[in-house]
Parts: structure tokens; C-alpha cells; sequence
């Protein structure tokens, strides 16, 4: 109360140089350092930006279109979604989203469930060797996976899965991070309220599921969030296990098409937007969780 | 123990916490802790993928001395390492600065910016290929300023190096939010003191915000040096699987993919070489901790 009361004559004494645009702490923007920002913010959104959209516009190019002029054409002429019907054509593109939804669903639901679980057991029980047991998702997080990946290569033909979009979900389906972090947010709550439930007689699973999940739900968002980009953008490990093209996700599947067909640039640039434009939605409508799950990964990992 | 729960108002299953670890730890064991003791082990081995192979003591490690490939390998990934780490330590920051005034539309900016992080690997790598193709955009923007088309992706160097900034680029929002959040934390009485004894502009950045997020910088530091040292997609994609004009610009990642995948790969060899990006990796970040230390006293 008192510093807000020291502060107010400071900014008083300000007032009258016609404040427009104040920051965050209520500090008045000057014009020319705000045109200066906007300049900066447009040119970084050109560079940031504008490869998506000169993608979307080389897709939507028809095939008359000269899509190698100097200087460059920004818009198509004539849009069309010739290209899109084409890249069906060419390779089995609604296929290979559809194995990357079923790659991306199922790390989502495998990483939700099992690192809630873990989590919990981490965070909440009572019995000896939660230390190792904790010390094992933290090793196993330091364990760079490009390090091992041939190891889990041999691991998955040992076990049979290789080629399959089962082995494609099963080495990241339970993250170690992911773990940490549901441990985290577990360890956050206050204990007092799975006390009340634990008398009025709720047993663990109950008290898990009831109390504890619920109150976590953001994190749980932010696991789902990231398990199912990791999965939809994965690159190394899908292009190791699968060798059968009709088991490709969409990222090996562009890939191999532009391997093959590399000098249709509008093929290729129409396969990427189908690859990119479901994401691109996700963080449109769940910004907020993609912000979060950067600072607690960052800071716990 | 027993005794507490046995008066517990309902028994809870002594074996639960462990079923409820179970899939995790189960999952984590198999997929990652024996491969990694199996990659320690397969590096003293002559295993292929359908041969077992024996143990063959140090030769593996013998010959990689003596692999051109391999020291190509290691030179791209370190050269990775020294040119991307500085961008994505300093670029993010000055990003975050432009960013972290609330002026209006700055959260419609600060989602656009982060759009590349979001976007597979793939897709980027492919989306520069185009870009920075013979006759892709770029080339046409600097014929039409006069300065003549550059050839990006056929040039051993400048395929490495177009790669690192597709690197760069893409990091770029995911550091920046990181770097926000470090920022917001910076109390605004240093910079207003500094302000008032006549600092400006970069001045009061060297001297108040740089300190302030020395931390922040030390941590993005570590992460980009380990995710720079394993590079694979971004130079696969672009200068193709055999790695650019005579394999030259290979990676250490591309090298153990390569070596090690398929039915004649080499595993025992392609786990040598992956012991060595994992010493490199854990070097790496114990390098960036005690500089980190070493600042601090």
C-alpha cells in the first residue's frame, strides 16, 4: 500500500505529457519508440510468418501458374486446390494423417494415464523406493534419445514391433519428463484436501481419481498438448522403425515425397500445409497451455 | 507400517503405489534405460542387426579414429554447436525485449512468433528447401535486387550453414518465451536507476538485463548446445540422406542413422558412434553448468 502511494506522484508529475500507450507497469510508451517497435515486430513477423504463407500460396498455385518469377508472384492468380487432389493422387497423404492421428491419439492418451499414475505414486504414496523409483524417470530423462536410438531399434525387432505403429508410440508413450512434471504438480496440492476425502473413507484410487486428477488438470492439458505435438512432428524415430510405406506417418510420408517427386514444388507445398494446418489450429485455440508447458519443461528439465 | 494401516479407516492395497507406477517405470526400463546399458554394451561389439556378434574390445572405437566419415561427422555437429548456440542465446533475448511491452496486438506477435516452433521439423526443412531453392523465393528476391541467385543447397558450406539458420530459426519463438518469463522478473527499479544515472538504451541492457537473466541465458545455453550437438533432421532434410555433396555434410546423428539402421546395419559400430555424441551431450552441459559456476564467483 505504501509503495503504491509513493508511486503515484512520480507518475502524476508524467501525466501531462499526454500519455497514449503505457506498458504493463502503467508507463507511458513514447511515439516515435513506438513506431520503432511496430516496425520491428512487422519485419520479424515477415521473416517468422511469411514461409508459411509463401507455402500456402505455392499450393494454391494452378499448374500454368510460373511459380519461379523474378520477381517473385506473392499471390496466386488463379487459387486452386488442384494440388491437394494431386498429392492424394501421388502418395496415400489422408493415410499417412490418418496413422499420425492414431500415433499422435494414442502418446496422448498413454502419456496422460501412465505419468498421472506415475506421478502420483511419486508424489503422494508412502513406500520404500520412491527415491529409486524417482531417480529412474530422472536418468532416464537426462538419456538423450538420438544416444540410444539404435538400441531401440534392435529392442523393438527383439519384441517383434518394428514396422508397426505400435512401436512407433511405445518408446515415448510414457515420458520420464512427463513424469516429473505430473510429480510436480501432485507435490503443489495441499495435502488437507485428500486428508478430508481420506477420512470420509475414499480409498487411494478413489482419492486419485476424485480429488488429486482434477486439480491438476492444467497439467495434465499441457502433457496432452505436448505429447500429441511430439508425436504429430516426430521425424527420426518413425523413419527408423517403419520401413512399409503403407505404415508411414505424415512426416515420413512427405519425406518420401519429396525424395520422389522433388521438383513439383506445388506437390510438396501442398503436403506440408496438410501437415502443419492441424497444428497450426491446435495453437491457435490452446495457446495458452503450448506457453505454459515451455516454462515448467524449461524449468524442470 | 503395518500397524498404520491396518487402523486406516479403509485398507489400501499394499501393492498400489506400485501398480500405479508400474507402466510408467515399466515403459522407461525397457525403452530407455536397456537400450542405453544395451548401446554401452553393443559399442564393444561387433553386432550387426540379424548377426549377434562378439565382443571385440576397443576396435570399434579404433576404427572411428581412422573413419573420415566419422570426424566429418564431428566436426559438422560441433561447428553446429559453436555457430547456432550464441544465436539462440542472444536472438531470443533481444526477441523477448521486443515483445514484452503491452503495447496493442503484442499477443497476436508473440503467438505468430512462436508458429515455427509449433510446425513439424519436416515441414520446415521442406518449407526452406523451397525457399532456398536454385529458383525458390529467396534466390528470386536477390536477382531482383541485382545481387544474382546463390546456390544455398548445392554448396557443401552453404547447405550447413542455410541449415543452421533453419535451426535457429525455428528455436527461436520457444526461447523467446522462456526468455519472457525470465524478464518478467526483473525488477523495473534497476532499469529505472540505471535510466536515471544516464544509461541508455544498449547500456542499460548490458548492465541491468543481462545480468538479470544471466541464469535464464545459462539454461538456454545448455539446452541449445545438447538439441545443436544431435542435429539430424533439419540436415537430412536438407541436404539430403547421404549428407550433401560427398557425405560432407554429415552429422553425427546422420552417421549412427546411417550406420546402424536397416538389415546390414552396423549396430556395434553405430552404438560406438552414439557413445560418443552421449559423452559429448553430458560434456556439453557440464561445460555450460560450470561456466555458469565459474561467472558466479
Amino acid at each position: 500500500m505504501s509503495v503504491l502511494q509513493k508511486a503515484r506522484p512520480v507518475s502524476r508529475t508524467e501525466a501531462p505529457r499526454e500519455p497514449r500507450v503505457t506498458d504493463e507497469h502503467g508507463r507511458r510508451i513514447r511515439v516515435g519508440e513506438l513506431v520503432v517497435r511496430y516496425v520491428l515486430l512487422l519485419a520479424v513477423l515477415a521473416l517468422t510468418v511469411g514461409p508459411f504463407l509463401w507455402q500456402l500460396s505455392t499450393s494454391l498455385k494452378g499448374p500454368t501458374e510460373d511459380i519461379f518469377s523474378s520477381p517473385p508472384t506473392f499471390l496466386p492468380g488463379h487459387p486452386t486446390l488442384h494440388n491437394y487432389e494431386r498429392v492424394a493422387d501421388t502418395i496415400p497423404v489422408w493415410d499417412y494423417a490418418l496413422n499420425s492421428l492414431k500415433v499422435a491419439a494414442a502418446n496422448v492418451v498413454t502419456n496422460c494415464v501412465g505419468s498421472a499414475l506415475a506421478g502420483y505414486a511419486l508424489a503422494r504414496l508412502r513406500y520404500r523406493g520412491r527415491r529409486v523409483a524417482t531417480l529412474v524417470f530422472i536418468l532416464a530423462m537426462l538419456v538423450p534419445v538420438e544416444g540410444i536410438i539404435i538400441a531401440q531399434f534392435t529392442t523393438m525387432r527383439e519384441l517383434g514391433l518394428n514396422n508397426t505403429l505400435i512401436g512407433v508410440v511405445l518408446p515415448g508413450c510414457v515420458g520420464a519428463m512427463n513424469v516429473l512434471l505430473m510429480r510436480n504438480a501432485f507435490r503443489n496440492l495441499p495435502y488437507e484436501i485428500e486428508e478430508a476425502a481420506y477420512v470420509d473413507g475414499a480409498n487411494v484410487w478413489q482419492r486419485f481419481l476424485r480429488v488429486a486428477l482434477p486439480s491438476v488438470r492444467g497439467t495434465v492439458a499441457v502433457v496432452a498438448i505436448f505429447a500429441f505435438m511430439g508425436a504429430w512432428d516426430d521425424f527420426l524415430w518413425p523413419l527408423i522403425v517403419l520401413s512399409d510405406p503403407s505404415k508411414f506417418t505424415l512426416t515420413i510420408g512427405l519425406n518420401y515425397l519429396h525424395g520422389t517427386f522433388a521438383n513439383d514444388e506445388r506437390l510438396v507445398a501442398a503436403g506440408t500445409v496438410i501437415a502443419v494446418a492441424p497444428l497450426i489450429a491446435l495453437f491457435a485455440c490452446l495457446q495458452r497451455y503450448f506457453f505454459r508447458g515451455v516454462g515448467e519443461g524449461a524449468v524442470k528439465g | 507400517m503395518t500397524t498404520s494401516t491396518v487402523t486406516r479407516v479403509r485398507r489400501q492395497l499394499p501393492s498400489s503405489p506400485w501398480l500405479f507406477a508400474a507402466p510408467g517405470l515399466l515403459i522407461t526400463g525397457v525403452f530407455i534405460l536397456y537400450p542405453f546399458v544395451s548401446t554401452v554394451v553393443n559399442a564393444f561389439t561387433d553386432r550387426r542387426t540379424l548377426v549377434p556378434g562378439k565382443f571385440v574390445g576397443l576396435a570399434n572405437f579404433r576404427e572411428l579414429l581412422h573413419d573420415d566419415m566419422f570426424w566429418i561427422g564431428l566436426r559438422n555437429s560441433a561447428l553446429y554447436v559453436v555457430c547456432v548456440v550464441p544465436a539462440l542465446v542472444v536472438l531470443p533475448l533481444l526477441l523477448a525485449l521486443l515483445v514484452r511491452k503491452n503495447i496493442p496486438g503484442i499477443t497476436f506477435f508473440r503467438s505468430a512468433f512462436y508458429t515455427p516452433v509449433v510446425a513439424s521439423i519436416v515441414v520446415v526443412g521442406l518449407i526452406w528447401v523451397w525457399l532456398l531453392d536454385e529458383r525458390g523465393l529467396v534466390n528470386s528476391l536477390l536477382e531482383t535486387v541485382g545481387v544474382g541467385r546463390v546456390g544455398f543447397l548445392s554448396d557443401q558450406w552453404l547447405l550447413l550453414f542455410s541449415a543452421m539458420a533453419v535451426t535457429v530459426w525455428k528455436g527461436l519463438g520457444y526461447y523467446m518465451i522462456i526468455y519472457l518469463a525470465a524478464l518478467a522478473n526483473v525488477p523495473r527499479e534497476l532499469h529505472e536507476a540505471a535510466s536515471v544515472d544516464g544509461a541508455g538504451a544498449i547500456r542499460r541492457f548490458l548492465t541491468v538485463t543481462v545480468p538479470a537473466v544471466r541464469s535464464t541465458m545459462v539454461l538456454v545455453a545448455a539446452l541449445s548446445s545438447v538439441a545443436a550437438f544431435k542435429v539430424f533432421s533439419e540436415v537430412y532434410l536438407m541436404a539430403g540422406p547421404s549428407g550433401g555433396p560427398a557425405g560432407e555434410d554429415t552429422t553425427l546423428v546422420m552417421l549412427v542413422q546411417r550406420t546402424g539402421t536397416g538389415l546390414t546395419g552396423r549396430v556395434g559400430y553405430a552404438s560406438a558412434i552414439s557413445l560418443v555424441v552421449f559423452v559429448v551431450t553430458v560434456a556439453l552441459m557440464l561445460l555450460v553448468l560450470r561456466a555458469d559456476r565459474r561467472d558466479e564467483s
